[in-house]
Formats: structure tokens, C-alpha cells, sequence
């Protein structure tokens, strides 16, 4: 009887191999919408990433379940199997194909983190930002900064995508995170925000600052984070190319709350966007919404150690108008909290 | 195969050096020398201590059945997690895995009689109970909150009792863990019997020089962070405090540096050990024994370079964003070498699916998981979306229960006879695998899709569209609960009623096999002689006269 020589059988076996690593790689459908190009290019990096992962699992998991049922012991037989001590050249091979492919990989990062403006010489690498005797200075005077200053500093984080490098962005937005909430800032029209509004295919940089623990903002849908650091500024740059409202999610640990500093960012086209900033410039006129702003100016000057909490959160939670039951839960919570560690 | 010691029946030989002569079972319960004991003193120790913190773990999964937080208060929340990693990592895996395995195995394995400094290993596991003890009862003063990491400024400003009490224990046990590499260290180097070469000894010797070697290195620097955390946090200073003019960034580099390098000092102890069984259970010899001894040296040194892959969304530059994003691909290369060098072993030969090997595969299974996330993890792009996510929480788990729990229940189901003297039973042992294994996978796998889809990590309240998925993980959880049922049965009963273990009953080659079971006090009646290599299973017997010699 003849049967299938073992070479066309191997080779069957590493198309089906290939062909079902590509296909579920590439229709994995487990991001959620990408809400900007360099939200796309990662997408890419990531269903690449998988396509090889989900090869490298069916071949380990196969060996594994092939081994459990091909070479089992037959009962009673108490002998050896073969004594193969190792295979030099098998083993060049898988060192050799696992250190091609992260190589591959990290080069493909490499350009995608490119794109993405991570190498914005403004931004990222720039090395004096980071260590320079700039960030003492800048601690010691953070809480009362004016954040007009910073504009065209350097600061970590993501920057601007090749493209647009050297330009200003679009839209330029203070964002401060503290515990539990997101205030977005507009410099330019000093508008004051809870939420988060930016018009489609314009650019928008974030400069973030963090009033009292480390914060992180996240923006799933661009597949941005960056943390939010007290004394020290990072930035994020993007694009976003859809309209849609999508969530902000504080990824860094930041107290009991953490879970709950979450709010919107609302990508809307240019007229729906100028309509929202008429909309916020107006009242500040009529109601004296101004006075508010130099509160809120003064309340970020407080050193947050020295108060109770509610005290500190409550005109944040005036002025944001949003998720007032939560804040409010929060400080009882917290002021029970705080009586707990005063008699502790 | 495994006449190359002599064993005369007779009955006790007193011990010079020592002393103690019988072992009593108060010896357990007391400051003894005996490296067996403090083996068994920290695996009991350290298996109650996952007892504690499994139980944290489920009330987490309990937690996050539904998206409100109406279990626990917030804050109680932050303080169960932290407490569960904290417990997880310094009071079990890492005792479990360089305590008890390693003082147990390595005297044993190169025919050594005790540690080279017993008192000192046995001040290394009375450290830890203290330690324990203050963790588990600072939840009486609010236990820390800020995570295991612990970063400032929030570690300096919540629950200060508990933070304090929670530096303290860390330092307790960073002492005991260096206080155990220079034992390890030591005795490998040593004290193997003389014809013993470095390239005779078995795998796991390698894997705990190279265990011992990150534990010596980074383990002071996380001594280092604590201490001036401890200043920031009580005497008032700036060293990490931002309002002060500190750089809390620097605490991250200073944590890492030590706790990337303990993700491998909880993982290489388990490398070592499935080089062990892997080919014991398989009949065959290791796969390249040279590759999988130096690569553990590889991942030592390499797992020093990585630690900034945890600060990829930190305040860091692009230039060390992307060096950390290479050593960090480099690193799945010697792993890759183990991985696919066990596969090898196994294949063709003629395996026994006992729990031993059980565990041993689904520790492949699911290291290999654990290892392909990591690398997706280390793309610099991909990880500033996942990073602080579920799908950082899955991964973790991939190789930290996946690789170091598997590992360790592959060590205690394999060296059981030898440590007890008698069989465990087969039967539960297979039932515990397979709840463990499934209980595991719908733990954890689940995560990944959380983590990509938009959840933060240590959240005690989140969107209500990841309340299904988060309903499969507790249900997960609490399978992989009950799955400890079967084995806390399996190995209390069989202590006391199983059937009395032969002195070798897997036909071993390594010197812990060529004495009895358990043990006698100083370990052998005479010191054995090297007349194989450790893994020459189906090798002719002059061959293997042949290879020592070589």
C-alpha cells in the first residue's frame, strides 16, 4: 500500500498553517473602531502581530496535543525512547526564524511609532525635557503655571505625525487630570470643559498635566495613552478622522475612583464644532462665567495635601455639569475616608 | 540504569557535622538547619499564603461581576488588589519557586549533605512569616492602596499606615529572597560532588544561577526605592514627590529595574523544573542541554535591560521607548530556544500523562501564551494602546499562573514521593489538572478581549458593555477555586495515608532519586558518584560512562 509521501503532507500542513494564521490575523475584529490614521496604522501592526501569533500557537499547541496522543507510553513497556540529545542545525533554525521575526517587528513598530509622531523632535526625544533642570523648576511653579507659557516647550509623549511636524496644531487644549475627573482646557478661547470636543480631520494637541497622583488619559478609539505626570508636561498629538463620541478612560491608578474618571470626546464637524465653542463663549459673557474661570484658575493654584477633598472637588463639580451624582457620592466617600484616617 | 550508589540497609548513621538525628515533625514548626525542612517549611508557608490571596482574587472577580462597585468599598477594592499581587508574587510564587524547590532540590541534586550557609537559609524563611503576618494585618490599620507597584504620588498620599507596613514586609522579604541567592549561589558553585562538572549538573541548577544571579543584582535596588519611598512617605522628604520637587518617573525606573527582573526570578526557577520533567516523564533526553542551560544565562542578563517596557506611556523619550522595545523583542528569543527545545524532547517519545507531565504541558500551553502577548506587548505602538489594561492583566496571568503556578504544582506533584515518601493519588491529581487548566483559561483568556476592546485595569466600576465577558472570568475564577479542592485533599491525605513511595519511582537519573524517600537527614549514606549525565534516557550504558568522562 502506498500512501502520501510525508514532505507533500508537511507541506500541505504549512499552507492550511498560513492561510488560517493570515486569515484570522487579518479578521481578528478584536479592536474597536479606529477613529484616526494612525489608529488604522496600529490596527495594522497588531492584526500583522497576530497573523504571526496565531501560527506560532497552532504549531506550539500542535506539538503539544500530537505529542500527548502520538507518543504516549503503551502500557507495560518500560524502555527508553530514542536518545536524542540535541540537533544543531534544527536549533540554528529556531533561534534563528524567532530572532528574524521580532526583528521584523520591531522595525515595523519602529515605522509605525514614526508615523504615528513619535519622533517629533518637539516632542519625544528630546532629552532635555525629560532630565533638564527645567522639570524642578517647572514643579515647584506647577500648580499656579499659566499654561500659555508651555506652548512650544518640549514635553514626552506622542508629537506630531510627520506630516504636519514643525506646524501648530489646529487645536490646542490644556487638559489637567485629577482625582476623579478630566478638565479640558481651550487656551485660545478660554473656553473651560468636562468634556472634551475636537473637530474631525483637524489636528488637536493635548497638553496634559496632572494636578495631585499620576493620571492617564486614554483614548481607546485613536489607540493613544499617555500619563499624566504631576510636575512634569507630556503632550499627545492626532487627527481624528471620524464623528463619533468615544470614551476618555484614566488607565493609571489614581485612588478608589480610578474606574469612574471617564468622560467623552466628541469628534464633530467644523460647523458643529464652531457652534459648541459659540455656545460656550456666549454664556461667559452674559452669565460672567469669566469669574468662574479665575476660580477654577485658583482653585488649581491650592495645593489639594492642605484641604478636604470636597471642599477642593466641589467647584469642579459646579463646573463641569456633568456626572454631579457621582461626584457627590464621591464626597461623602471621601469624607468618611478622611475621618477614618485621622483616627487612624 | 540506577545502581550508582550503593545503599547498605543499615539503619542509622549518625551525623557528624549536624547532630540532629531523626527527624521529628516538630522540626517543621521550629528554627531548623535542614535544607528539607525549610524546603517543606516554605512551600506549606507559601501555598497558605495563595490560599489568602486567591481568596482576594475572588472577591475581585466578585467585584467586577457587575459594573458597579457594590461589593466593597473603592477603596477596599484597591487595597484587595493590591494585597492579592503583593501576596501572590513575594509570599508564594517567589518563596514557592527559589524557597522551597530550590533549598529542597539543589543539596540533593549535586550530592551536597545541607546548604552552604544553613543558618543563614533558615533566617532567610523566618523572615518571611513576619512578613506575612504584617501584611495580612495591616488591613486592620487600611491596608496600602496604590497598587503593588505602589507608585508615588498616590502611594504617598492614601492609606499611610498601610503603605508603611507594606514597604516594611518588602523589605522583609527582599532581605530573606538575597539572603536565599547567596545560598543558592553559593552551594551550586561549591559544593557538587566532585565529579560533577557545571555541564553535568541538572537544568534546574542553571536555571537557579541564573535565579540567583538577578536576585543578587536588582533586588537591592528595590530595597533602595522602598527606603527612600519609606523617607518620602514618613520623614517628609522629596525623593519622588512632585510638590517637593521630586520626580515620581524616578520610583518607576527604580521599581522596574527590580521587578522585571522578578517576573524571570518567578519564572526561570519553573524553566529549570520542567527541564526536569519534561524528559523523566517523556523517556528521553533533554533536547539540547547546552542551548537551555545557556539560555537561562541569556534571559538573566537580558531580563536586566528590559524594565523601561512598563513606562512605554510613562514620561519617557522616543530613543528609550524604542532601545527598551528591542531588548524586550530580543528576550523571546532564549525562551523560544527552551520552548521549542522542550517541544522536542517530547516528541517521539514515550510519554506517561501523569500529573507531573499534565501540569508540564499546560504550563508549555499557557507560558506560550503568556510569552506571544509579550511580545505583541513589547511593540511600542501596540502597548501605549493596551498598556494598564485587562489585556496587560491576561498577559500577566498567561505567565505568572500559566508559567509559575503550573510550574510549581508540576514540581510538587513530581517530587511529592521523594519529599513525602509516599504516592499522591493519580486519579485527583488529573481531576485537579484539568479543573486548574480550564478554570484557568476562562479565567484569563477572556481578559485579552477586555483589555483590547477599551478596559482599564484595577477598576472597581466600569462600562456596563464589558459586564458579559467580565461574567465568564468570575465564573472562571470560580472554578479555578474549587479546582484547589481536589489537591489540598489529594496531598493531606496522601502525606498521612498514601502508599509508601519507592526511593525512585519515575526511574530518574538525578541524584535526588539515588536516596531514600523521603530523604534521611544528611541526605546520603554515601556520597553518590556521577556514572550518568542527568538526562541520558535511552542511552547505552557505556555511552554513558562515555559522556561523563567527557
Amino acid at each position: 500500500m502506498t500512501s502520501i509521501p510525508n514532505s507533500i503532507l508537511t507541506l500541505f500542513a504549512g499552507i492550511l498553517l498560513t492561510v488560517v494564521s493570515l486569515w484570522y490575523g487579518y479578521n481578528n475584529g478584536l479592536m474597536p473602531v479606529a477613529a484616526s490614521e494612525e489608529a488604522t496604522h496600529v490596527d495594522a501592526l497588531f492584526n500583522a502581530m497576530m497573523a504571526i501569533a496565531t501560527g506560532l500557537f497552532i504549531i506550539v499547541q500542535g506539538v503539544i496535543v500530537y505529542s500527548a496522543i502520538m507518543f504516549r507510553r503503551k502500557k507495560g513497556d518500560t524502555t527508553d525512547g530514542p536518545a536524542i540529545e540535541g540537533n544543531i542545525p534544527l536549533e540554528i533554525f529556531w533561534t534563528a526564524i524567532p530572532a528574524a521575526i521580532v526583528l521584523w517587528i520591531s522595525i515595523y513598530s519602529f515605522e509605525i511609532y514614526g508615523e504615528m509622531g513619535g519622533f517629533d523632535p518637539s516632542a519625544a526625544n528630546d532629552m532635555h525635557a525629560m532630565h533638564g533642570g527645567k522639570n524642578s523648576a517647572m514643579a515647584a511653579e506647577m500648580p499656579g503655571m499659566d499654561m500659555k507659557s508651555l506652548e512650544g516647550m518640549t514635553a514626552s509623549g506622542i508629537g506630531a505625525s510627520p506630516a504636519s511636524q514643525g506646524k501648530e496644531a489646529a487645536v490646542n487644549v490644556n487638559v489637567t487630570g485629577l482625582q476623579y475627573a478630566w478638565i479640558f482646557n481651550y487656551p485660545n478661547t478660554n473656553i473651560t470643559a468636562g468634556e472634551l470636543h475636537v473637530p474631525v480631520n483637524q489636528e488637536v494637541k493635548l497638553i496634559l498635566k496632572a494636578n495631585d497622583v499620576l493620571h492617564a488619559l486614554w483614548i481607546p478609539q485613536l489607540r493613544l495613552k499617555q500619563d499624566t505626570i504631576p510636575g512634569e508636561i507630556t503632550q499627545l498629538r492626532f487627527t481624528s478622522n471620524k464623528v463619533g463620541t468615544y470614551p476618555i478612560r484614566c488607565a493609571e491608578l489614581c485612588g478608589g475612583y480610578h474606574g469612574s474618571m471617564v468622560t467623552n470626546m466628541i469628534v464633530e464637524t467644523q460647523e458643529n464644532y464652531d457652534a459648541w465653542v459659540a455656545s460656550q463663549i456666549q454664556p461667559a459673557e452674559t452669565t460672567g462665567s469669566a469669574v468662574m474661570q479665575s476660580t477654577l484658575a485658583s482653585i488649581e493654584s491650592m495645593n489639594p495635601a492642605t484641604m478636604p477633598t470636597h471642599e477642593y472637588l466641589a467647584p469642579y463639580a459646579r463646573e463641569m455639569g456633568v456626572r454631579t451624582e457621582m461626584l457627590a457620592k464621591l464626597v461623602r466617600d471621601q469624607q468618611a475616608k478622611n475621618h477614618i484616617h485621622l483616627d487612624s | 540504569m540506577t545502581a550508582n550508589i550503593s545503599l547498605p540497609p543499615v539503619a542509622e548513621q549518625a551525623s557528624p557535622s549536624h547532630g540532629h538525628g531523626e527527624r521529628r515533625w516538630q522540626d517543621f514548626f521550629t528554627f531548623n538547619t535542614d535544607h528539607k525542612v525549610i524546603g517543606i517549611q516554605y512551600m506549606v508557608m507559601s501555598f497558605f499564603f495563595y490560599l489568602v490571596g486567591g481568596l482576594l482574587a475572588e472577591g475581585i472577580r466578585t467585584e467586577l461581576a457587575t459594573p458597579d462597585p457594590d461589593l466593597v468599598d473603592p477603596a477596599l477594592y484597591n487595597s484587595m488588589f493590591t494585597m492579592h499581587a503583593t501576596i501572590m508574587i513575594f509570599l508564594w510564587i517567589v518563596p514557592a519557586g527559589t524557597g522551597a524547590f530550590a533549598n529542597y532540590l539543589i543539596p540533593l541534586m549535586i550530592g551536597a549533605r545541607d546548604m552552604a550557609f544553613p543558618k543563614l537559609n533558615a533566617v532567610a524563611f523566618w523572615m518571611l512569616p513576619p512578613a506575612g503576618i504584617m501584611l495580612i494585618g495591616s488591613f486592620y490599620f487600611g491596608t496600602a492602596q496604590a497598587g503593588w507597584t505602589s507608585y508615588p504620588p498616590l502611594s504617598l498620599t492614601t492609606a499611610k499606615v498601610g503603605e508603611a507596613i507594606w514597604i516594611f514586609s518588602l523589605l522583609l522579604g527582599g532581605t530573606s529572597s538575597i539572603l536565599g541567592g547567596i545560598n543558592f549561589m553559593t552551594t551550586i558553585l561549591k559544593m557538587r560532588v566532585p565529579s560533577m562538572g557545571m555541564m553535568q549538573m541538572p537544568l534546574f541548577c542553571w536555571a537557579m544561577i541564573a535565579t540567583s544571579a538577578l536576585i543578587l543584582i536588582a533586588t537591592p535596588i528595590l530595597a533602595g526605592a522602598l527606603i527612600l519611598l519609606s523617607f518620602d512617605l514618613l520623614a517628609g522628604t522629596a525623593f519622588f514627590n512632585p510638590t517637593g520637587g521630586g520626580h515620581p518617573v524616578v520610583y518607576q525606573h527604580m521599581f522596574w529595574f527590580y521587578s522585571h527582573p522578578a517576573v524571570y526570578i518567578m519564572v526561570l526557577p519553573f524553566f529549570g523544573i520542567i527541564s526536569e520533567v519534561i524528559p523523566i516523564h517523556s523517556r528521553k533526553p533533554i533536547f539540547g542541554y547546552g542551548a537551555i542551560a545557556y539560555s537561562s544565562l541569556a534571559i538573566s542578563f537580558l531580563g536586566l535591560i528590559v524594565w523601561a517596557h512598563h513606562m512605554f506611556t510613562s514620561g519617557t523619550p522616543a530613543w528609550l521607548r524604542m532601545f527598551f522595545m528591542i531588548t524586550t523583542m530580543i528576550i523571546a528569543v532564549p525562551t523560544g530556544i527552551k520552548v521549542f527545545g522542550w517541544l522536542a524532547t517530547m516528541w517521539g517519545g514515550k510519554i506517561s500523562l501523569n500529573s507531573p507531565m499534565l501540569f508540564a504541558m499546560g504550563f508549555l500551553s499557557t507560558f506560550v501564551v503568556g510569552g506571544i502577548s509579550g511580545v505583541m506587548l513589547a511593540a511600542v505602538p501596540f502597548d501605549i494602546h493596551v498598556h494598564d489594561t485587562y489585556f496587560v492583566v491576561a498577559h500577566l496571568h498567561y505567565v505568572l499562573f500559566g508559567g509559575s503556578v503550573f510550574g510549581i504544582f508540576t514540581g510538587i506533584y513530581h517530587w511529592y514521593p521523594k519529599a513525602i515518601g509516599r504516592m499522591y493519588s493519580e486519579f485527583w491529581g488529573r481531576v485537579h489538572f484539568v479543573m486548574t487548566f480550564v478554570g484557568f483559561n476562562v479565567t484569563f483568556l477572556p481578559m485579552h478581549i477586555l483589555g483590547l476592546q477599551g478596559m482599564p485595569r484595577r477598576i472597581a466600576m466600569y462600562a456596563p458593555e464589558f459586564q458579559t465577558l467580565n461574567q465568564v472570568c468570575t465564573w472562571g475564577s470560580y472554578l479555578l477555586a474549587v479546582s484547589t479542592v481536589p489537591f489540598l485533599i489529594n496531598a493531606l491525605w496522601c502525606w498521612f495515608k498514601g502508599e509508601k513511595a519507592p526511593d525512585n519511582p519515575w526511574n530518574a537519573l538525578t541524584f535526588e532519586w539515588m536516596t531514600s524517600s523521603p530523604p534521611e537527614i544528611e541526605n546520603f549514606e554515601v556520597l553518590p558518584v556521577l556514572t550518568t549525565g542527568p538526562y541520558d534516557y535511552g542511552v547505552e550504558e557505556e555511552e554513558k560512562l562515555a559522556t561523563v568522562a567527557g
